[in-house]
């Protein structure tokens, strides 16, 4: 059976995580792909000096953010000179209404999508459905996902939480191909079914990968072809993205198309990488007679004046910290309730969403560090995890939207009087003699720790007295032997 | 203001204040070495052996042939895939010759792929067989073909067409993207479009099941001249 439509949400992570670890089904699903996810990696680098590797795609990254708003106007003037149309979103809700306007512009009924996590962002196939515009997800994956009222629970890999039986149920509920657990079969439907589609489609919106300032180009990573179909079939081509993908030059490319696709899937190549710099020229047979390019900040701009969370801009998408994360494999995507899960969404959604929402994801973690490991672009995730807990109890130093969310003054002030204890050594010496007089006392339920944890009761005595008596004994002992002698 | 200034400013005031905090260094960008995604030097044996191997391993064909008669492998080609719809241009080379050896002779359609789309858009998608397309070059370390499409043979008869038949010669391999990249100054010249191509397309987005022709061809077929 298909599962039945469920609204996620980061608020309820915690009541999510545990339905989610109570569901074999998922753990099952998810527990495989990953391990799979996670040898082809290894594979795919084998040849490879893979820190160097890294390391330019850091070092590629980092070029491009220390000159953002350089190369943004670079690539908007370069894209302009291209014919392709520039456009720029404060927010969701702005990057919706302009993709919306230039659907109306065009007096488009149908949207066909290439897969764009921007897109799932923005929430714009909501947002185009309220102005009448049916919007089409066209990645094998998204289409299953979408014909199944859910979301993508990867950012790669739009529908690995589904196993065959259930897409197979899914795609004979609702488009009516005859069960199969034959997955060329199913595949072929769906081909069937989306080609069609393409052809009637007003308007196709895609994502972009890189875009290079250099050139003006669009690069597209993608394996199925429908990304191409998207970008070439219909009349006009809006694609949307965040205003860090950009990066300088052409030649910033390979590094990162190297890294992306053997971290994201482990392949040493996809299928396609398609490459757009201008809209259909004059004598030209096919392609979109008009490109529009929607450069979308929402908050990205804002976390840009950090020097420590900057490096949350640094990411390609390639979802290896997922991959990697013991936390996301037994709890799947859905789980996080925000369009990036994992440890890349722990550290990117409290600045989209804020931390009033988002509190609990940058917790969903054992810091064990494998997400920074797999980075290929080196991004100190868990250093980062850290910093928004911090943020998240209001002892940060940053922007963060609603920074100290968590902070409890019964916390604060019990910190503060442990903090004067331990810094005063009679009233502590005072304190641990009453402490170990009252042990019986002591609570024992202490919250979440005594959910899975004995709760710790003082000592008899400390470990200061028992040294001190212990001494003293040997002194004695020593001056007896002495006295023996 | 529009949005572009808001966001823009924002930048730049971000980029301001942090050289202020840092004494003028900014962002520290560590030092790597490019020569990690170029410097292969391999021989051509290697070159054709590598291109070869990962080409297939994502179920691309290479069939070798000699450049003087690379037609009669397409036509043996033809007739073993059952092909009776192949879509071409006229101007380019490949396309030249191939319609010089096929008209004609064999009881295969030969469909003029050099149209408006606009024109043909629903036989394009429904009655072809396989496209037939030069191509710029190809990458040995990753197997993959890369095109330009042109006027002649345009960006979706590599794309719609259940079979993609693609004419490379042996001396067009380069090392790797970066070496094209360089080699062809892209930099200052990109078309349209521009694609890199590595094997029939493919999904594995059913339970991480690998199956070809989702969206574009089923099989990638690469003649191979020397």
């Amino acid at each position: 059976m298909s599962q039945p439509v469920q609204t996620f949400t980061p608020e309820a992570f915690h009541r999510q995580a545990h339905d989610a670890l109570g569901n074999p089904q998922i753990r099952a699903n998810f527990r495989k792909a990953m391990d799979g996810l996670m040898d082809k990696r290894r594979q795919a680098f084998e040849e490879w000096d893979l820190e160097a590797l890294r390391t330019l795609g850091a070092s590629v990254r980092l070029r491009a953010l220390s000159r953002l708003p350089d190369l943004l106007e670079q690539l908007e003037a370069k894209c302009e000179a291209n014919g392709i149309r520039v456009h720029w979103a404060e927010d969701s809700e702005e990057a919706c209404r302009i993709v919306t306007g230039i659907c109306q512009e065009n007096g488009a009924q149908s949207v066909i999508k290439g897969k764009s996590m921007v897109s799932e962002e923005m929430h714009l196939n909501a947002h185009l459905a309220e102005a009448g515009i049916d919007a089409l997800e066209s990645d094998l994956g998204e289409y299953l996902v979408q014909l199944n009222e859910q979301t993508p629970s990867h950012i790669i890999m739009p529908a690995i939480h589904l196993n065959t039986d259930e897409i197979s149920t899914i795609m004979h509920e609702h488009t009516g191909t005859a069960p199969t657990r034959d997955v060329d079969v199913m595949t072929a439907a769906a081909r069937a079914q989306l080609r069609e589609r393409f052809m009637a489609a007003d308007v196709g919106v895609s994502g972009v990968n890189f875009a290079v300032a250099e050139t003006g180009t669009l690069c597209l990573v993608e394996n199925e072809g429908n990304g191409r179909m998207t970008t070439t079939v219909p009349p006009v081509h809006i694609a949307v993205t965040g205003i860090e993908k950009v990066v300088e030059n052409l030649s910033d490319v390979p590094p990162l198309y190297a890294l992306l696709t053997r971290s994201a899937t482990g392949q040493h190549v996809t299928t396609y990488f398609n490459m757009i710099t201008s809209p259909r020229k004059e004598g030209e047979r096919d392609g979109p007679r008009e490109v529009h390019l929607v450069l979308v900040d929402n908050g990205r701009s804002r976390i840009y004046q950090d020097d420590e969370l900057l490096d949350t801009l640094r990411c390609i998408r390639c979802g290896a910290c997922m991959n990697h994360c013991p936390v996301y494999t037994r709890v799947g995507g859905h789980t996080y309730g925000t369009t990036y899960p994992g440890p890349i969404g722990a550290i990117l959604m409290p600045h989209l969403m804020g931390l009033e929402a988002t509190k609990d994801l940058p917790t969903a973690s054992s810091l064990c560090g494998a997400c920074g490991e797999v980075c290929p672009v080196k991004i100190p995730i868990p250093d980062l995890l850290v910093r928004l807990r911090r943020e998240s109890v209001g002892e940060g130093r940053g922007n963060v939207p609603g920074a100290g969310v968590k902070r409890s003054t019964k916390e604060v002030a019990a910190w503060k009087s442990w903090q004067w204890l331990a810094t005063h050594p009679t009233a502590w010496r005072g304190a641990s003699i009453v402490a170990g007089k009252l042990r019986g006392l002591a609570p024992s339920h202490l919250g979440p720790w005594t959910e899975c944890r004995v709760a710790p009761k003082p000592a008899k005595a400390s470990l200061h007295t028992l040294i001190k008596q212990r001494t003293k004994h040997k002194e004695l002992r020593q001056g007896q032997q002495e006295g023996e002698s | 203001m529009t949005a572009r200034d808001r966001i823009l400013g924002r930048l730049r005031k971000g980029r301001e204040e942090r050289m202020q905090r840092d004494g003028g260094r900014g962002i520290v960008i560590p030092e790597a070495d490019a020569s990690v995604i170029g410097d292969r030097g391999w021989s051509r044996q290697e070159r054709l052996q590598r291109f070869e191997r990962w080409l297939t391993s994502v179920h691309g064909e290479v069939i070798h042939c000699e450049t003087d008669d690379w037609t009669e492998t397409l036509c043996r080609i033809l007739k073993q895939k059952g092909i009776k719809r192949l879509a071409l241009g006229h101007e380019q080379e490949v396309a030249r010759q191939a319609r010089q050896a096929l008209e004609g002779k064999m009881d295969i359609a030969l469909v003029d792929a050099a149209r408006d789309v606009e024109s043909w858009q629903q036989e394009l998608f429904s009655q072809v067989d396989a496209g037939l397309t030069s191509t710029g070059g190809a990458i040995a370390e990753t197997g993959s073909l890369w095109l330009w499409p042109t006027v002649d043979e345009p960006r979706l008869l590599s794309l719609v067409p259940p079979i993609h038949i693609a004419i490379l010669d042996a001396e067009a391999i380069e090392d790797t993207f970066h070496d094209v990249m360089v080699s062809h100054e892209w930099a200052g010249s990109m078309p349209t479009n521009a694609l890199l191509v590595s094997g029939p397309s493919k999904t594995a987005d059913i339970e991480q099941t690998l199956a070809y022709g989702v969206h574009g061809p089923r099989e990638l077929v690469v003649i191979l001249r020397h």
